[in-house]
C-alpha cells in the first residue's frame, strides 16, 4: 500500500504549485487545481480505507498495524532515531477518510465562498499545505514524526487563520492562536524528551506494544515531586494535547480564530487541528492506560469540566460563529472526557471506541454547521444573531441542512450524534458517575443552544430585509458540500464502529444502552424544547431570564473572564517576573558577551589587514614560516 | 602490461575522450559550426556526468597505484555536478568579444584539471597523487589568467603559478623526506611501516603544506584573495568548489589511508589550522568591499569547517565530510552563479555595493543569493544547517567540545558577514548607476535551479547522507 504515500505528497505538492506558481495563475484554476488535488486525495484515503478495513486489515479477527513505508531519517544513537513513515491502523485511516473527505468540501464550498477575495490562489495554497500537515500527523509512525507535522499544523492554521492580514483582528487571532499552542506544544517536546529518554525510543509500536511494557519498566520507580516520572511525560505530552484541542484552560485562542474566513473554521475548528489532541491521546491510548492512569483520569475531569464550561459560554454568545467555536471546544472536550474514562480491551474500552466514534460523526455535523454558518454569513454580512432571523424563507437549503446538523449535535435519533453520544455517555456511565452527570447536563445544554443558534438564524419573528439586498440562498459550490456533508451527518452514525475500532483493535460488539439513550434523548429534547419556547418567535423573554441571572449571564457572556485572567497573568506575572530578567539577562550578559564578540572581531580584524598585502614574496615566505613553525611545534611540543 | 587494468579508470578515460572530442571540435570546426560549441560541449559533460552515476567498476589498478573505490566515485561525481554548473554559469562570459573565440579552451582546460583531480583522489600511491595535484594546479594558472588583457587577471595567474610551483616544491621536498623515511610511495606500504619519527613528522608538514594551499588553509592561504579577485568570475567558481573539495577528498584519504597511525601528530596540527582557519578567514571575510574577495574569506573558513571533519578520524567524520563539500558545492556555487549574472550586467563591478537593491531590479537572483547565503551560514532548514550540523556532530562525538564551542562561535561571526550581503540586497537602496532588470541567460538560469534545488533538498533527503555513511570509512 505503498501508495498512500501519495496521499501527503499530493498536497505538499499542491502546495508548491499553487504557491509558487498560483500568482501566475487565474483565481479559478489555482482553485480548480486545488479542489481536484484534493478530490485526488480523498479518493485514495477512500481506497486505502476499504482496502484495509475489507482486506488487509483484519488477521486472526485483530486489526493489525500496517507500516507501508518507513525510512530513516535522522540517527542519533544506535537505538533512537527519527524516521519518517506512514502508519495504517484502524484509527488513522479512518483520520484519513475524515480529514479528506471535510477538506475536500471545503475545497469545494470555498471556490464559492472565497470568490473574488484578493489572496485567493495563496488561500488554497495554505489549504494545501495545512491538509498535508495535518494528514502527515495522523499516519506518522512515531511520536517525533506526529511533533513534527504538529508543528507544521500549527504554522498552517496560523497562516490560514491570519489570512486576512489587513485586518488587524485577524492577525492577532492568528498570533494568539499560534503563541497559546505554541506554548502548550513545548510541554509535548518536552514530553516526548523525557518519554524517549527513558524508552529510547520514538516508535509508536515499540511504545504502545505488550500494554506500553517498555514505558513501565523503563520507567519503573522513577518519581518526581512525587508523582512518577510516567504521570510527567505523559501529563506534559497531554498539555500538547489540551493545547491543540482547546481545553481548558487552554482554549483561550479558539473562538478568536474564528476570525479566520468561515471554511477554514471548518477544516481547522471541526474536524482536523483540534481532534489531534484526541488523536495524540488515541494513539498513545495504551501508555495512558497502563503507565498513566492517573493522568487519564485528569483527562477525564478535564474533558467534563471544559465540555459544561464552554456549553455555558456558548449559551450566552450572539456571535453565531463563536456559538460554534464554544460548542466545538464542548464537544472535543466530550471525546476526551470519553478517553479519560475509557478502561482497556473489550467492552472496557468502550470510551475508547465512542470518542473516536465521535471524532468521525462530529467531524462531518460541526463542518456543516460551520459551512451553514458560513452561508448564512454570505447572505446576511454578518456574524451577529441580532442581524439574522427569519432566514427559512431565503434560504432552504442551508436551512435544512443546518437543521439536521443541528439534530445530529443535540443527539436525536437517528442522527448520527445521537449514536456516538450515547455511547460516550454509556462509557461514563459504567465507570465514572460525576463525568456522566456532567456530560448529561452537557448533552442537554448543546440541544438548548444549538437550537437557540437555528432558531434565530432561522426563524425568529418577521425580519424584514432591505429591498436592494435581500438575503439569497448560495451558489451551488457552497451548497452541494452542505447537502453531502448533511447525508454524512444523518447516516454516519449507522457504522458498526466497534467492530473496526477499539481499544485493543479487537472488534467487540456494542448495543444501545436504552436507559442512557433513554436519558439523553430526554435531556435534548428538554433542551430543544426551552430554545423552542425562547427563540422560535421573538419574544423579551430570553433577555429578561438574562437580567434575573445577573452576574453569571455576565460572566458567562464574557467567557469566565479567562482571556482577561489569561492577560493578567501573561502581564503581570510572566512579564514582570520571568520575563524581565531574562530579558536582563540577554541584554546584559548575552547581548553583552555577543557585542564583546563583535567588537573584538573588529578590532583583530583591523588589526591584521596588513598581512593580505598582495605580494607574492611576502605569502610565500608566510607559506614556509608557517610550515617550518608547525614542525617545529609539533616535533618539539 | 595488462590493459584489462584500464577497465577501472572509465571516468579518467571518458574524461580524456570528451577533452580530445572539445579539441579537435574547436581546432578544426569552421566559426560557424562553434557557435554551438557551448551547448555541445555542456551537454556532453552533463552527459558524462549522468554516466558517473551509474555503478562502474572498482578496485585496484596498476599494483595499487590507482584506486576506484565507490567513494572516489562518488567524490568525483560530486567534483563532476560542481563542474557542469560552472560550464554553465561560463555562457555569458564565455560569449563577451573578448573570450569567445577561446571558449573551447576554457573547456579542455578545465577538463584537464579535473583529470588531475580525478587523480588525486584515486591516487594509491604519492607519486600518483603529485602527478594529479600538477596536472590540476599548472593549467588553472591559465584559467586565472583568461582574460589576459585584464591586469587583475594577469596578476591572479602570475600569483596562482608562482605560489603553486612554490607549493608543489615543497611538497615533493616532504615527500622525499617520507620516501627517505619509509621507502616506500604506495599507501598501504607506507602506512604499514609508518612511525612517528621526525624525518616522517618533517615530511608530513611538508606534504601537508602542499595540500594546505589547494584547500587554501591559513597560513597557506594568502594567495587565495588576490587569486579569486583577479581571476574571472567562472574561474573562481572552479577554483573554490572544485579544486578545493578535490583537495578535501586527496587529504582525508592520505590523512586515513596513510598517516592513520600518526594520528595524534596531526591530530593537533589540524586543530589548530582549523581553528586558525575559520577565525582569520571570518575576521577578513568581514572587511570585504569586494564580492569575490568576499567569497575568497568565506571559502577559506569553510575550509576549516570541513577539516572539523576530517580531525574526527572516524567513519562519521569521514562521511560528514564529503556531505559537507556536496552541500557546499550548491550553496557555493548558487552564490557565484548570481555573482556572475550581476557582474555581467554591471559591466564588471564586482564590488558589494553593486548588489545593492538588487530585490527590487531582480527578485529572484536576490532571492536565489539569499538561499545560498543562509545554507553557506548554516540556518536551518537549507542544507547547510545538516552539513554544519552533521560535521559538528561527528567532531563532538570524538569529545573536540572546546573545537565545536570555537566553530559555532565563528559561525556566529560569519553569519553577521553574510547578513551584510542580504542587508545590501534587500535593505539598502541601489544606486543611481545600479543594474538595472535584466534576463539571466538560460544556462545560467539552470544551473541556479540545480543549486537552488540542491539547497533545498539535499539536507533533508537522509539518503544521500546515509548513501555516504555506507561507503565511508575511518582510520
Amino acid at each position: 500500500m505503498a501508495y498512500s504515500l501519495l496521499i501527503i505528497v499530493t498536497p505538499f505538492i499542491l502546495f508548491l504549485v499553487l504557491g509558487l506558481l498560483g500568482m501566475k495563475m487565474k483565481p479559478v484554476i489555482a482553485g480548480i487545481i486545488g479542489t481536484l488535488g484534493m478530490a485526488f486525495c480523498a479518493i485514495l484515503a477512500y481506497t486505502v480505507a476499504y482496502q484495509y478495513f475489507f482486506g488487509i486489515g483484519k488477521t486472526n479477527g485483530e486489526w493489525l498495524t500496517q507500516i507501508p513505508l518507513n525510512f530513516e531519517w535522522l540517527r542519533f544513537t544506535e537505538n533512537l532515531h527519527i524516521d519518517l513513515g506512514i502508519l495504517l491502523d484502524p484509527i488513522s485511516v479512518m483520520m484519513l477518510v475524515v480529514i479528506t473527505t471535510v477538506s475536500l468540501m471545503v475545497h469545494i464550498y470555498s471556490l464559492g465562498y472565497m470568490k473574488g477575495e484578493t489572496g485567493f490562489q495563496r488561500y488554497f495554497a495554505f489549504l494545501s499545505l495545512f491538509s498535508f500537515s495535518m494528514l502527515g500527523l495522523v499516519i506518522a509512525t512515531n511520536i517525533f514524526q506526529m511533533y513534527i507535522f504538529w508543528e507544521l499544523v500549527g504554522v498552517s492554521s496560523y497562516s490560514l487563520i491570519g489570512f486576512y492580514y489587513t485586518k488587524p483582528s485577524a492577525v492577532a487571532a492568528s498570533k494568539k492562536a499560534f503563541i497559546v499552542t505554541r506554548f502548550a506544544d513545548l510541554g509535548f517536546l518536552i514530553g516526548i524528551l523525557i518519554l524517549s529518554y527513558y524508552t529510547k525510543t520514538f516508535d509508536f509500536g515499540l511504545l504502545t506494544a505488550d500494554h506500553a511494557g517498555l514505558v513501565t519498566t523503563s520507567m519503573a520507580g522513577g518519581t518526581f515531586m512525587g508523582l512518577s516520572i510516567a504521570t510527567w511525560a505523559m501529563a506534559l505530552i497531554f498539555m500538547g494535547g489540551a493545547g491543540k484541542s482547546a481545553m481548558f484552560p487552554l482554549h483561550i485562542w479558539l473562538p478568536d480564530a474564528m476570525e479566520g474566513p468561515t471554511p477554514v473554521s471548518a477544516l481547522i475548528h471541526a474536524a482536523t487541528m483540534v481532534v489531534a489532541g484526541v488523536y495524540l491521546v488515541a494513539r498513545l491510548f495504551p501508555v495512558y492506560s497502563f503507565a498513566a492512569p492517573d493522568v487519564l483520569e485528569m483527562i477525564a475531569f478535564i474533558g467534563a469540566f471544559t465540555a459544561l464550561f464552554a456549553a455555558v459560554i456558548a449559551i450566552t454568545q450572539t456571535d453565531i460563529k463563536r456559538v460554534l467555536a464554544f460548542s466545538t471546544i464542548s464537544q472535543i472536550a466530550y471525546m476526551l472526557a470519553a478517553l479519560g474514562v475509557s478502561g482497556y480491551g473489550d467492552h472496557e474500552g468502550l470510551g475508547y471506541m465512542a470518542s473516536m466514534f465521535h471524532l468521525f460523526t462530529h467531524a462531518f455535523f460541526k463542518a456543516l454547521l460551520f459551512l451553514g454558518a458560513g452561508s448564512v454569513i454570505h447572505a446576511v454580512h454578518s456574524n451577529e444573531m441580532d442581524h439574522m432571523g427569519n432566514l427559512h424563507k431565503y434560504m432552504k437549503i442551508t436551512s435544512w441542512t443546518f437543521f439536521i446538523a443541528c439534530l445530529a449535535i443535540a443527539g436525536i435519533w437517528p442522527f448520527s450524534g445521537f449514536f456516538s453520544k450515547d455511547e460516550i455517555l454509556a462509557a461514563a456511565f459504567h465507570h465514572n458517575p460525576i463525568v456522566f452527570w456532567t456530560l448529561w447536563i452537557v448533552a442537554g445544554l448543546t440541544a438548548f443552544y444549538m437550537f437557540r443558534l437555528y432558531f434565530r438564524i432561522f426563524w425568529n419573528g418577521k425580519r424584514e430585509y432591505n429591498e436592494h439586498h435581500k438575503p439569497h440562498e448560495s451558489p451551488w459550490a457552497m451548497a452541494l458540500p452542505l447537502i453531502i456533508l448533511a447525508v454524512f451527518s444523518v447516516f454516519s452514525g449507522l457504522i458498526p464502529f466497534a467492530d473496526f475500532i477499539s481499544s485493543d483493535n479487537i472488534p467487540f460488539h456494542t448495543h444501545i444502552d436504552w436507559t442512557v439513550a433513554g436519558m439523553s434523548i430526554a435531556v435534548a429534547v428538554i433542551g430543544i424544547g426551552i430554545a423552542f419556547a425562547l427563540y422560535f418567535k421573538d419574544s423579551k423573554q430570553p433577555a429578561k431570564i438574562a437580567q434575573s441571572l445577573g452576574i453569571f449571564y455576565k460572566a458567562a457572556l464574557h467567557k469566565f473572564y479567562l482571556d482577561e485572567i489569561w492577560m493578567w497573568v501573561t502581564k503581570t506575572v510572566i512579564f514582570r517576573y520571568i520575563c524581565e530578567p531574562i530579558k536582563w539577562f540577554d541584554r546584559h550578559i548575552i547581548d553583552g558577551s555577543m557585542d564583546g564578540l563583535a567588537w573584538t572581531t573588529q578590532k583583530v580584524s583591523t588589526s591584521i589587514k596588513g598581512l593580505q598585502s598582495g605580494q607574492v614574496q611576502f605569502y610565500a615566505w608566510v607559506f614556509v614560516a608557517g610550515s617550518i613553525l608547525i614542525a617545529v611545534l609539533v616535533l618539539f611540543i | 602490461m595488462n590493459f584489462s587494468n584500464f577497465l577501472f579508470m572509465e571516468q579518467e578515460i571518458g574524461l580524456v575522450i570528451l577533452f580530445v572530442f572539445l579539441f579537435l571540435y574547436d581546432t578544426f570546426c569552421s566559426e560557424k559550426g562553434k557557435q554551438y560549441f557551448q551547448g555541445v560541449a555542456v551537454s556532453l559533460f552533463a552527459a558524462f556526468t549522468v554516466y558517473g552515476f551509474f555503478p562502474l567498476l572498482t578496485g585496484e589498478a596498476f599494483g595499487g597505484m590507482y584506486v576506484s573505490s565507490k567513494l572516489t566515485i562518488f567524490m568525483k561525481n560530486i567534483l563532476n555536478v560542481a563542474t557542469l554548473i560552472v560550464f554553465l554559469q561560463s555562457n555569458n562570459w564565455l560569449a563577451s568579444k573578448e573570450t569567445v573565440h577561446r571558449r573551447g579552451e576554457f573547456f579542455t582546460i578545465t577538463l584537464v584539471t579535473l583529470l588531475g583531480m580525478y587523480l588525486m583522489i584515486s591516487a594509491g600511491n604519492f607519486m600518483m597523487l603529485y602527478i594529479g595535484m600538477e596536472t590540476a594546479s599548472l593549467p588553472l594558472a591559465c584559467l586565472a589568467a583568461f582574460n589576459k588583457y585584464r591586469e587583475k587577471s594577469a596578476e591572479a595567474g602570475v600569483k596562482y603559478v608562482l605560489i603553486s610551483a612554490f607549493s608543489s616544491g615543497i611538497m615533493l621536498f616532504g615527500l622525499s623526506f617520507l620516501y627517505g623515511g619509509l621507502g616506500s610511495f604506495y599507501f598501504a606500504d607506507m602506512a604499514a611501516h609508518l612511525t612517528g619519527s621526525p624525518l616522517v613528522i618533517l615530511g608530513f608538514v611538508f606534504f601537508f603544506g602542499g595540500l594546505g594551499f589547494k584547500l587554501s588553509l591559513v597560513p597557506f592561504h594568502l594567495w587565495t584573495a588576490d587569486v579569486y579577485e583577479g581571476a574571472p568570475t567562472s574561474v573562481t567558481a572552479y577554483l573554490s568548489v572544485v579544486s578545493k573539495g578535490a583537495a578535501a577528498f586527496a587529504l582525508i584519504f592520505a590523512l586515513y589511508k596513510v598517516f592513520g597511525p600518526i594520528e595524534v601528530v596531526w591530530h593537533h596540527i589540524l586543530w589548530w589550522l582549523s581553528v586558525i582557519t575559520i577565525t582569520l578567514g571570518n575576521l577578513f571575510a568581514i572587511r570585504q568591499k569586494d564580492i569575490k574577495r568576499f567569497f575568497a574569506f568565506s571559502s577559506i573558513s569553510q575550509a576549516g569547517y570541513i577539516l572539523l571533519g576530517i580531525i574526527a578520524g572516524t567513519a562519521q567524520g569521514m562521511t560528514a565530510t564529503v556531505f559537507y563539500v556536496l552541500v557546499y558545492l550548491f550553496s557555493n556555487l548558487a552564490a557565484f552563479g548570481v555573482i556572475a549574472a550581476v557582474e555581467h550586467y554591471s559591466k564588471g563591478d564586482t564590488r558589494i555595493a553593486a548588489f545593492n537593491g538588487l530585490y527590487k531590479s531582480n527578485p529572484v537572483l536576490a532571492f536565489v543569493m539569499m538561499l545560498a547565503v543562509f545554507s553557506l551560514g548554516g540556518i536551518p532548514p537549507f542544507a547547510g544547517f545538516f552539513s554544519k550540523f552533521l560535521i559538528f556532530m561527528a567532531a563532538a562525538d570524538q569529545g573536540q567540545w572546546i573545537l565545536v564551542f570555537i566553530a559555532l562561535l565563528n559561525t556566529v561571526v560569519s553569519l553577521y558577514y553574510y547578513l551584510l550581503i542580504i542587508k545590501a540586497m534587500f535593505i539598502t537602496e541601489g544606486e543611481a548607476n545600479a543594474v538595472g532588470r535584466f534576463r539571466t541567460d538560460n544556462y545560467n538560469k539552470v544551473s541556479l535551479w540545480i543549486c537552488t534545488i540542491g539547497i533545498f533538498v539535499v539536507g533533508i533527503l537522509s539518503v544521500i547522507y546515509e548513501y555516504i555513511g555506507t561507503i565511508s570509512f575511518g582510520i
